[in-house]
């Protein structure tokens, strides 16, 4: 469907195409009946009407398929979900800072930087943090998103597989010009972010800044 | 009973002064259900009018990237005033405060609402509620900028006039309670002999239903509303972070509400559904039991799923997983209805008239919006499309084309009834098809923008965009032409149309077994309920009445 740059990010185009198809069918349905009946019964070809109170055999039917049909729905969101939750064991951390119309990344080395540069199949930690309103890291091409505050510390998670220059939006609300809040994340190949870095990516277990 | 009293008791309503004055002070300190449901009527249509015109200037904007008519200031206003105006003083009050007030009284075979003076109480309260959302545009500090979530900090940050909106918003909401309040009185105290609880109108369930909303949730709002005010003017630091409060419960607080608020918008248009299908297809409803449950399913669920539209806000994934879960379930109820709904075409004798027409479209749009709502509603989706263009389409589906298209058709619907005239049925079968036309052009772009990744709120979009944003505004001239036009015809309606017989379209409910207009106090004589509400073996009875 679009070009998938992290794993996750196929695995939530899954969940979309499967319930999509399947709303589709059920519109499709649903309007196809509709309009069948407005010709098949029109007062035009004067049927008598028949009154049917209702049949709960029928009733039984639609509300058993259509909750196997959302459980499976609400299963495939809650798994694909919880791989995205999950800190890997060890990653790279990077702090983000976030302040009304700008984001800055802070390296466990000290640098600093407006873009965030980051290596090729290396887990991601990002830890945001808010210095005024609310903000949101929004990552449209990793179908991905957290909100970030002043009051606590939330974390994202990435692995990315494909090298290349991503979009990252601000998707929280945030006063005069939230729609230019915009940054780049760059994943780049381990050698070039060495370079750029001077030092290899680091893993860190989960919570040693905490 | 006097000559003289039979005489009064001809006249339709608006001829017939319920207090001592005559002129304007008998409508505006009128105790007539039908009347302060005409001056909901007037209030509520203008300020949607606003509203639509405040949609139409925000899609030019974004017609093209970069500043096309206003700069982001003006624009973040905007969008925050078209929805305070569409959410809290047309689309909560529209179909409770003017078509319930109207028609549950008549469905029910009552004289007016249990509460006649509290009834104009609660319009004067939405009156005042309205004037000081208008103040706050206009002193010192100018329009409120932080969306209609108001939501904190930046609501305790911003300079405009946050406290002014949000009191107008705390006002409104006793509107709201006091019209619950008189509406569930009404509908346990005031039932004609012989008209059951399953006697009535599905209309009436709806609108019970919605009412127990309005009374249960809307203190809720109160509260949170008079926090925030409190916040801002003493910084108690309940919700501000800056002093140790928390953002998050500010959320939550202002979700327990607006979820369920969401079910006092779209409920009585389901209820309205259930009138107009019968009608058309004159015969019985499918599974009125299922259905009148149904609304009494959702109305409770929905309280318990406002969390989904915090899933990106840090929350903890085992409350993230429950409020999933949830708002699955409440998905089912809503289909219950849908197909219930189709199943009553099935062998009827159908006859597509405007109100039907408008239903159909109804249902396609609701459907879209409702299925839409399931990939909300799964957590790995959520997170990549809560706050961008999918969720604005997703909401726009379920409130506009749901309630705000089953407003047109309870109007196109009932019009002939309340006003004793009707419009031209031609021009209103073209408006349901441009409608429609203009409605998908305006908000499905948004779904296919928004899985690209295209926040809400934005004033200006990278150039990927622009092909769209440009179907979109297109769109919305079509349908905000589209609204215009049904305005012109209905207003040509009431002066030149021709006058409207007692039954123009064959229903059996109680509305339809009275005069059109109907007359002061309703009924002649309060009638005794023999049949269930949509047995269409009355009609051949009716015309012999």
């Amino acid at each position: 469907m679009f070009p998938s740059p992290t794993t996750h990010a196929e695995s939530v185009d899954f969940v979309m195409l499967y319930i999509v198809s399947i709303s589709v069918v059920l519109l499709l349905g649903i309007t196809a009946t509709m309009i069948y009946f407005v010709f098949k019964y029109n007062r035009k070809k004067g049927h008598q009407p028949v009154d049917i109170h209702g049949n709960i055999w029928l009733e039984v039917v639609w509300i058993l398929i259509p909750t196997l049909l959302v459980l499976s729905m609400f299963y495939f969101g809650y798994t694909s979900y919880r791989e995205f939750r999950d800190r890997p064991d060890e990653a790279f951390v990077v702090k983000v800072t976030a302040r009304m119309w700008h984001f800055s990344f802070t390296y466990d080395n000290g640098r600093k930087s407006d873009t965030l540069y980051v290596p090729i199949n290396t887990p991601i930690d990002l830890e945001m943090r808010s210095m005024d309103v609310n903000h949101a890291f929004y990552i449209p091409a990793f179908r991905i998103k957290e909100d970030i505050l002043f009051s606590q510390t939330n974390h994202l998670y990435f692995t990315p597989k494909e090298e290349g220059s991503y979009d990252v939006a601000c998707a929280e609300y945030c006063g005069l010009n939230h729609s230019a809040m915009y940054t780049k994340v760059v994943v780049m190949p381990e050698n070039k972010f060495t370079a750029w870095f001077g030092a290899p990516a680091k893993l860190q277990k989960a919570g040693v800044n905490n | 009973m006097a000559d003289a009293t039979t005489a009064v008791a001809e006249k339709p309503y608006y001829q017939v002064s319920t207090n001592k004055h005559s002129g304007i002070l008998s409508w505006l300190l009128t105790t007539d259900h039908k009347r302060i449901g005409l001056m909901y009527f007037a209030a509520i249509i203008t300020f949607f009018l606003v509203g639509v015109i405040i949609g139409v200037l925000m899609r030019l904007e974004l017609i093209a990237p970069g500043r096309t008519i206003m700069g982001p200031q003006t624009y973040n206003e905007l969008f925050t005033l078209h929805g305070v105006i569409m959410i809290f003083l047309f689309i909560i009050p529209g179909l409770p405060a003017i078509f319930g007030n109207f028609f549950l009284p008549i469905q029910i075979g009552a004289r007016d609402v249990a509460f006649p003076r509290l009834n104009l109480l609660s319009y004067y309260i939405y009156v005042i509620g309205a004037i000081m959302a208008l103040t706050s545009l206009f002193l010192p500090g100018g329009p409120i900028d932080t969306g209609w979530t108001f939501y904190i900090p930046y609501s305790i940050r911003s300079t405009t006039n946050v406290s002014m909106a949000l009191l107008a918003a705390f006002v409104l909401g006793f509107s709201s309670i006091l019209t619950g309040i008189n509406f569930i009185t009404t509908v346990h105290r005031m039932r004609a002999p012989g008209m059951g609880w399953f006697r009535m109108p599905l209309f009436v369930w709806a609108t019970y239903a919605t009412a127990w909303i309005q009374v249960i949730a809307t203190p809720v709002i109160g509260i949170t509303i008079l926090l925030v005010v409190i916040e801002r003017a003493f910084g108690v630091g309940i919700f501000d972070p800056a002093l140790g409060g928390d953002p998050i419960l500010f959320q939550h607080l202002f979700w327990i509400y607006s979820h369920p608020a969401v079910y006092i918008m779209i409920l009585p248009a389901m209820g309205v559904v259930s009138e107009i299908i019968p009608t058309f297809s004159r015969r019985t409803i499918f599974g009125y039991k299922q259905i009148a449950y149904s609304s009494l399913a959702i109305a409770f669920i929905g309280y318990l799923v406002w969390g989904h539209h915090m899933f990106s806000s840090g929350m903890s994934d085992t409350d993230a997983m429950i409020f999933s879960l949830l708002t699955f379930l409440v998905a089912l109820p809503s289909g219950v209805k849908i197909f219930n709904w189709v199943a009553t075409m099935y062998k009827g004798s159908i006859d597509p008239q405007p109100p039907f027409l408008w239903v159909m479209a109804f249902i396609v749009l609701f459907s879209i919006g409702g299925l839409t709502g399931l990939v909300l509603g799964s957590l790995a989706t959520d997170i990549h499309l809560t706050d961008t263009y999918f969720v604005v389409a997703h909401f726009h589906y379920v409130m506009f084309g749901g309630t705000g298209t089953i407003f047109f058709a309870a109007l196109h619907y009932w019009f002939p009834k309340m006003f004793g005239k009707m419009y031209n049925i031609k021009f209103s079968k073209i408006a349901v098809v441009t409608y429609f036309i203009g409605f998908n052009m305006l908000y499905f772009p948004k779904f296919i923008m928004g899985y690209m990744g295209m926040p809400r709120r934005y004033y200006d979009y990278l150039p990927m965009f622009t092909p769209y944003q440009r179907i979109s505004t297109i769109g919305s001239w079509i349908l905000a032409g589209t609204i215009f036009f049904m305005v012109g015809y209905f207003i040509h309606a009431l002066y030149k149309g021709k006058k409207a017989t007692s039954n123009p379209w064959g229903g059996v409910t109680l509305e339809w077994h009275i005069s059109s207009p109907p007359i002061m106090e309703n009924f002649h004589e309060i009638p005794t309920i023999t049949h269930e509400p949509y047995d269409f073996s009355q009609l051949k009875e009716m015309k012999n009445e």
